[in-house]
């Protein structure tokens, strides 16, 4: 007998088939089917009326922990943070302990990930140990699964290692993801340089430490003609760059995080070491413009960067504390923020969330087409709710909105017809 | 001063003169001068905090400011402990909040906290029931600095408004000159600073503070010239190619000097590299205040302490 869910009234939006119409969704046995094409008796039926029905989201860019650093979070615990998020894939960092350099790691994870409740694509170094020293095995870990390489969570500061590491990665039709960051501008800085660092007494970190390696980044693209993807975004000169890389012709895509353009650095005054990532949260001025960016198609991507920490890493000194916050169980809420003030219309925000992250790693997802997996979003854009942390899913809690009332959610999320995430009832 | 006298001092914990009003400024610096007179007696000693424990926890090496606290605790006849970095557990791996939950443990009425890492004593604060009194906090703010700094000015000049203040030196790693900008200019005074700009932090100038390009700019008609401890580099960062060069552009001597106000007070939170930011005649000369910057910090830290506590004298009716 076969598994049938139908999601009533709701408002389908695929931004890919060019879809926005209210009307029902048909799912059975993990694809999405045309309606009325498969027996109704038994089928979970879910009233979407207000909702919005969307191809699952990816977050392309978090950091699951596991193997190594299992206290903060597991590839379960992240990926059920994950689907209450509205996520029915992640793509996860290779900075765990031991670092996925090596397809063995890759098919750990992998394994490890068929009891999570998202799908997971691994993403595997750049150098081997990320340690900026030598290439790692792309073919190996491609054929274990790897979408992507990067060194995330530090910079490739070889420029030589760089290029040669697109043009490899080339060859095995790797995307790189680049962590655009001058370490010897931004070393021992711990919050963006300027008026608040400095009554703060904190080491700022300039954003040209951020625009100077964005722009060798793309200078590396066009001379390799390699495909490249930047990361978490922060600053407006970055933009500049990247808005005119692609007004060249030049294959990069960028990505930037909910905090970016929501907070700015005066959220690290009382030292909030929850207000503590890398790249730190910049000026007024930045946020602006990467809210700009994303609206005008400069930035294909919102990724969380999520990036779980225990109290041990977070409830020291401020410039001893580790860098970075956990994303997942936010991002909805606050990008739908960028829709309800005109900034975003909700085709543009699901090719952020979903459509762009799926082509730039070449995977499935971004469409709600016939036949496709059935990986699908249901978001209340209306429902209210506190983010505390009694109600946080991810294993830590390292959160600047903690307390936060929030507003837009994931009441629904199917992953490959498997229902991960559910605050509607079926009737 | 009776507008003083009814002033109420709310803050529990001492971080910075970031958080305090103009108001508050005057009103410890009078509580100051009250109790400045103390050190002068034969008995040096007021039974204000007697039964009263007051921690200092200085987990980054200083002398001064330590002994000062000291004193300041002992005269007003509180029981004093002293934990120094070497001593301390945080050699051992223990973290700031641990050592803090220990000595809570046993009941101190005031922890008086030096650290190296900016924001420190705010960490603390939210650990800790009692009282936290910030003794320099990485290169944030070192507020019983600034406010003896303002205590000496007043002295010597009766009042900050209007007053051009240089201040020459490493002004981005300087505790001091954090605490010092913001408490001169929250009473009135043009603070001028000078320095090389790799000694200038990040957006500092605004309508009562402008960077000076040389320090004789810096000094030209200046009230007071407060010179800042040097040092060549800070965690590998190349700030100034040498002392030797620092010196010779940017040390205060008497030949600077001629362009300041011939009533110049000259200052220097200690300890002098004497010789690089200033010269021995300018420190020991007939401007200087640099002594009396130490002995005001004592009576500054006395009433820091009562006040931190409710500004509360021993009731006598208990003494039975």
């Amino acid at each position: 007998m076969s598994v049938v869910i139908i999601v009533d009234n709701g408002r389908i939006i695929d931004p890919l088939h060019g879809v926005d119409s209210h009307g029902e969704l048909w799912i059975c046995d993990g694809r999405i089917v045309a309606a009325g094409s498969v027996p109704a008796d038994g089928a979970q039926r879910f009233d979407a009326e207000g909702c919005w029905v969307v191809p699952g989201l990816i977050d392309m860019h978090v950091h699951l922990r596991e193997p190594g650093e299992e206290y903060k979070e597991t590839i379960v615990s992240g990926t059920r943070a994950a689907a209450a998020g509205g996520f029915t894939g992640v793509a996860c960092m290779p900075n765990t302990k031991p670092v996925n350099d090596c397809g063995s790691v890759t098919t750990f994870i992998l394994r490890t990930a068929e009891q999570g409740a998202a799908r997971v694509y691994p993403v595997g170094a750049v150098s081997k140990g990320s340690a900026g020293g030598e290439l790692a095995e792309y073919a190996e870990m491609k054929e274990a699964g790897i979408v992507a390489v990067s060194d995330d969570g530090r910079p490739v500061m070889n420029s030589q290692l760089m290029r040669r590491a697109l043009e490899y990665a080339g060859s095995h039709g790797l995307p790189i993801i680049s962590h655009p960051e001058d370490d010897a501008l931004s070393r021992n800085g711990s919050m963006h340089e300027g008026f608040v660092s400095t009554r703060l007494g904190l080491r700022g970190i300039p954003a040209a430490a951020e625009a100077i390696m964005v722009y060798r980044e793309i200078a590396l693209a066009e001379l390799t003609g390699t495909r490249m993807h930047l990361a978490h975004i922060s600053t407006a000169a970055s933009v500049d760059l990247i808005r005119r890389a692609k007004d060249r012709g030049i294959g990069v895509t960028a990505e930037t995080a909910p905090h970016y353009f929501s907070l700015t650095d005066e959220a690290v005054r009382g030292y909030n070491t929850n207000a503590k990532m890398n790249p730190p949260l910049r000026s007024e001025i930045d946020r602006r413009v990467i809210i700009e960016a994303l609206g005008d198609g400069t930035f294909d991507a919102i990724a969380t960067d999520h990036a779980p920490h225990s109290v041990l890493e977070k409830d020291i000194e401020f410039d001893l504390a580790a860098n970075g916050i956990i994303g997942l169980e936010t991002a909805l809420p606050l990008a739908l923020a960028l829709v309800r003030d005109g900034s975003l219309s909700v085709g543009r925000l699901v090719e952020l969330l979903s459509v762009n992250p799926a082509r730039i790693l070449g995977v499935a997802g971004g469409s709600l087409a016939i036949g496709s997996p059935a990986d699908v979003t249901v978001i209340d854009p209306r429902k209210r709710f506190v983010f505390a942390e009694e109600t946080i899913v991810s294993k830590s809690r390292n959160s600047p909105f903690l307390g936060r009332e929030l507003t837009g959610k994931a009441v629904l999320t199917v992953c490959g017809g498997r229902i991960t995430h559910a605050e509607l009832m079926p009737n | 001063m009776t507008g003083q006298q009814t002033h109420v001092f709310r803050h529990k914990h001492i971080f910075g003169l970031e958080q305090m009003s103009r108001e508050d400024i005057e009103y410890i610096i009078a509580t100051a001068h009250s109790f400045k007179e103390i050190s002068n007696r034969s008995i040096k000693k007021v039974p204000t905090l007697r039964g009263k424990t007051v921690v200092n926890l200085f987990l980054e090496p200083s002398t001064r400011t330590r002994l000062s606290f000291e004193i300041a605790a002992k005269r007003m006849s509180a029981d004093t402990f002293n934990i120094a970095s070497s001593t301390s557990s945080a050699a051992k791996g223990e973290t700031i909040i641990d050592t803090a939950r220990n000595i809570e443990a046993m009941n101190p009425d005031i922890i008086v906290l030096r650290h190296s890492s900016s924001g420190a004593p705010h960490l603390l604060a939210r650990h800790v029931d009692c009282p936290v009194i910030n003794a320099g906090d990485g290169t944030h703010e070192h507020p019983s600095q600034g406010l003896l700094d303002i205590m000496t000015i007043l002295e010597h000049k009766e009042r900050l408004d209007g007053l051009k203040i240089a201040i020459v030196g490493d002004i981005s790693h300087s505790r001091v000159a954090g605490s010092d900008i913001i408490g001169f200019t929250r009473l009135g005074a043009r603070v001028c600073l000078a320095g090389p700009a790799t000694f200038i932090p990040y957006g500092i100038a605004s309508a009562e503070v402008e960077v000076a390009a040389t320090v004789k700019e810096a000094v030209t008609g200046a009230d007071v010239v407060m010179a800042l401890r040097i040092q060549k580099e800070r965690q590998q960062d190349p700030l100034i190619p040498s002392l030797r060069e620092y010196a010779i552009r940017y040390g205060i001597n008497r030949e600077v000097l001629q362009y300041a106000r011939d009533d110049v007070l000259i200052m220097h939170p200690g300890p002098i590299n004497r010789g690089v930011e200033m010269s021995p005649d300018v420190a020991d000369g007939p401007w200087s205040v640099i002594l009396d910057q130490v002995t005001n910090g004592v009576a500054v830290r006395m009433a820091l302490l009562y006040l931190v506590l409710g500004g509360v004298k021993e009731s006598q009716d208990t003494e039975g």
